[in-house]
């Protein structure tokens, strides 16, 4: 299983989401996780999915992508040409015999704390999934009260934008 | 000029050069309905029976003459009696395009009387669809649903319309007819590949489906099956897109096909498919498909390429335009040692000696000496459709219609009106008791337009393809396949106003076809068959071309 970022640039109307939603649920890709931000032009929305599967699943789910007219261009996001990122948010019960351990791992992965009462720390952390992923690994040990995550974003490095798959 | 949305509606469609829709008036749809009344003499409105009829009305139509199909309905309960008409088409990849009026925009999203999210609930079986929020955008709407529907592989569309958009007024600038996407041949590169595939094969196969047809591809296909030395088979959806004469051609492969079409697929070492999709009914177990064969496959559709099975040559392109870059690359050869193979093959289905009789067999081969060349036939789903798909001689495109992806039951009365009223040909529906049942009230719709219709119901008295399944697999267990009604079908075609007559004997057929092609309007011919009838050869389920069941002992 391999996992995949795909970029997709799409018109920016009333029920566009739900198109796209729509095709992945009813030929059952493995969606992770789904992004929807606004762009540079107020024309285009721009969907960042992050799934899982073999390479016939990526093409398949592509070319499935391209059949729907509402979607512009499609980019594979490969990690190697492409800056990843995710936003954390998690929150800690801020115990005293907890406490220090947690404020070191913010400082080592050089997250922030963003909200700290006498019951509860929150944490940012901004950065790929497998930094996101272990940082609450590393959270595990103490108490977590609740995470909320982005999911991926995504842009190619350079001067190339998604823009240039348009045809 | 100042026109309501309702005239624009109609105005467009004739503007796009549609001659007649499909359809069945309603609350919402009331104003289109108005400006259908106002524009009557040029624009032809069939009333149906049922929504669903009209669907398949206009996928007939569309089958038939490659135009798109338009149907119209009411929101609410007529738009979802449109959905297995628009699933249907969608999986034939029919061109159609689909108007229904909703209720007006400020009581969307309040449940209100007869509203239904319709382009919510047709999202997956349509290729895109539309709910029009401004008057301004209505004319273009239908002018890009136009455009969908029929450029690169064809589908349905479905536009959306609130009741006050079309009541609602503006400026009307008449457009010309839309055209298609341009057509594009696969790559070069591709191509080269692929003739090298061809050029080094010693076994070549010529598989076609539906998109054959919509590419207009044939002559094409026949030169390269002559320059590579090939048999040519094909699915359901290409079953009259060559004279069934022609003398390479196998005819149908796959689940009910012929059986020299199914062993030289499955014996090919370069299986080349043009326009099909390698659906479970043309592979049998995708696992234990053709394992020797290398895959050439031309599509348009990109999303088809190694869906199914995996393509050694994958080719997104028009299959025509792709086939003429192809042909100067390919080294003419005989393969004489591959011809006597299929000559085996051809030798050995030629060998079973059909019983004399009133054999479903036998009735097809009585009716296919009342067709002529343009004499569209219709089926619905089942056993007489697989029978058909197996007997019908054919002599030019388009003369075949039947519900190949979605095998919709019920299907055949619909299309065969649309079918006559697209070609003006006599038109023949091949039915069974089963499928008839589920949409005969569109006799009504026949009689009304006096529809020359020749309706051939294989009356069997069990729902033969399920019990068929059942007397194979299932130890003979009829659950619910034994239908045993107390339908008087002459009786009931004469309530309806149409003819009919009933035969037990294959003279008796015969002759009740001569009035029948006779006849004015429709006229039905209640044809006793028996309930053991099997469909044969059978590729069992899950199985593979080494399972295909020939015979079945008594």
């Amino acid at each position: 299983m391999n996992r995949y970022i795909i970029a997709v640039l799409v018109q920016n109307q009333f029920g566009v989401l739900n198109r796209v939603t729509s095709m992945f649920r009813r030929r059952q890709f493995n969606i992770d996780t789904l992004t929807v931000s606004e762009t540079e032009s107020p024309d285009y929305s721009r969907i960042t999915v992050r799934f899982h599967g073999d390479p016939r699943t990526k093409q398949q789910l592509v070319e499935q992508l391209y059949k729907l007219p509402v979607v512009t261009a499609v980019e594979d996001m490969e990690p190697e040409e492409s800056v990843c990122r995710e936003l954390l948010l998690i929150k800690m019960e801020n115990d005293p015999s907890s406490r220090s351990d947690i404020l070191a791992a913010v400082e080592a992965y050089e997250a922030k704390s963003v909200d700290y009462t006498r019951d509860s720390i929150v944490i940012q952390l901004t950065g790929d999934t497998r930094r996101i992923d272990t940082f609450i690994n590393l959270m595990r040990d103490y108490h977590i009260l609740e995470i909320c995550r982005t999911g991926v974003v995504a842009l190619e490095r350079g001067s190339r934008t998604i823009r240039d798959e348009i045809s | 000029m100042i026109l309501s949305g309702a005239d624009i509606v109609v105005r467009t469609l004739i503007e796009q050069g549609c001659e007649v829709v499909f359809g069945y008036p309603g609350g919402q749809i009331i104003n289109v309905y108005d400006s259908l009344y106002k524009y009557q003499d040029e624009l032809r409105h069939v009333l149906t029976a049922h929504e669903q009829g009209a669907t398949h009305a206009a996928d007939g139509y569309a089958r038939a003459t490659g135009r798109v199909g338009v149907v119209i309905a009411t929101s609410g309960p007529g738009a979802t009696n449109l959905v297995t008409g628009i699933a249907t088409a969608f999986l034939d990849s029919v061109p159609m395009v689909v108007v229904t009026g909703n209720v007006p925009t400020h009581q969307i999203g309040t449940d209100s009387f007869q509203e239904i999210d319709i382009t919510g609930i047709t999202l997956p079986i349509t290729k895109h669809n539309y709910f029009v929020g401004a008057v301004e955008e209505l004319a273009d709407t239908i002018r890009e649903a136009f455009q969908l529907a029929m450029s690169g592989r064809p589908g349905p569309v479905l536009v959306d319309i609130p009741k006050d958009i079309q009541i609602a007024r503006c400026e009307y600038e008449p457009g010309i007819p839309v055209t298609p996407d341009t057509p594009r041949p696969a790559k070069d590169v591709r191509i080269q590949e692929a003739a090298q595939c061809i050029n080094d094969a010693q076994r070549p196969f010529i598989y076609f489906g539906g998109g054959l047809v919509t590419s207009g591809a044939q002559k094409e296909l026949l030169e390269l099956a002559d320059l590579v030395d090939a048999p040519i088979g094909c699915s359901l959806m290409g079953v009259s897109a060559l004279p069934t004469d022609t003398p390479r051609f196998l005819g149908m492969q796959g689940m009910h096909g012929h059986y020299a079409s199914s062993m030289a697929m499955h014996h090919a070492d370069c299986i080349i498919a043009l326009g099909g999709r390698f659906n479970d009914r043309v592979t049998g177990n995708r696992f234990k498909f053709a394992t020797a064969a290398k895959i050439v496959h031309i599509d348009v559709d990109g999303s088809e390429l190694s869906k199914n099975v995996v393509a050694a040559h994958a080719l997104r392109g028009d299959v025509r335009l792709t086939l003429q870059k192809l042909l100067p690359l390919i080294r003419p050869t005989r393969r004489p040692q591959w011809q006597e193979v299929v000559e085996g093959f051809r030798a050995q289905e030629a060998a079973e000696v059909s019983p004399a009789g009133l054999t479903p067999k036998n009735a097809i081969l009585t009716l296919n000496r009342y067709l002529n060349e343009n004499t569209p036939v219709a089926t619905d789903v089942g056993q007489h459709q697989m029978w058909a798909a197996q007997t019908l001689t054919f002599r030019r495109c388009r003369r075949f219609l039947s519900s190949g992806g979605l095998g919709t039951m019920g299907f055949g009365m619909g299309a065969a009106i649309g079918a006559q009223m697209g070609t003006g040909e006599r038109t023949v529906l091949i039915t069974g008791d089963g499928s008839f049942g589920m949409n005969l009230t569109e006799l009504a719709t026949a009689v009304t337009n006096k529809v020359p219709l020749v309706i051939l119901l294989l009356n069997n008295g069990v729902l033969g393809m399920v019990r068929q399944w059942q007397t194979l697999f299932f130890d003979k267990h009829y659950s619910s396949t034994i239908l045993e009604r107390k339908t008087d079908f002459v009786r009931l075609a004469e309530a309806f106003g149409a003819q009919g007559e009933a035969v037990d004997t294959l003279e008796g057929l015969d002759a009740a076809l001569g009035r029948a092609f006779d006849a004015q309007g429709p006229y039905l011919i209640d044809c006793a068959i028996g309930k053991d009838e099997l469909v044969l050869p059978m590729l069992p389920p899950g199985g593979s071309m080494d399972d295909i069941i020939v015979k079945v002992g008594d």
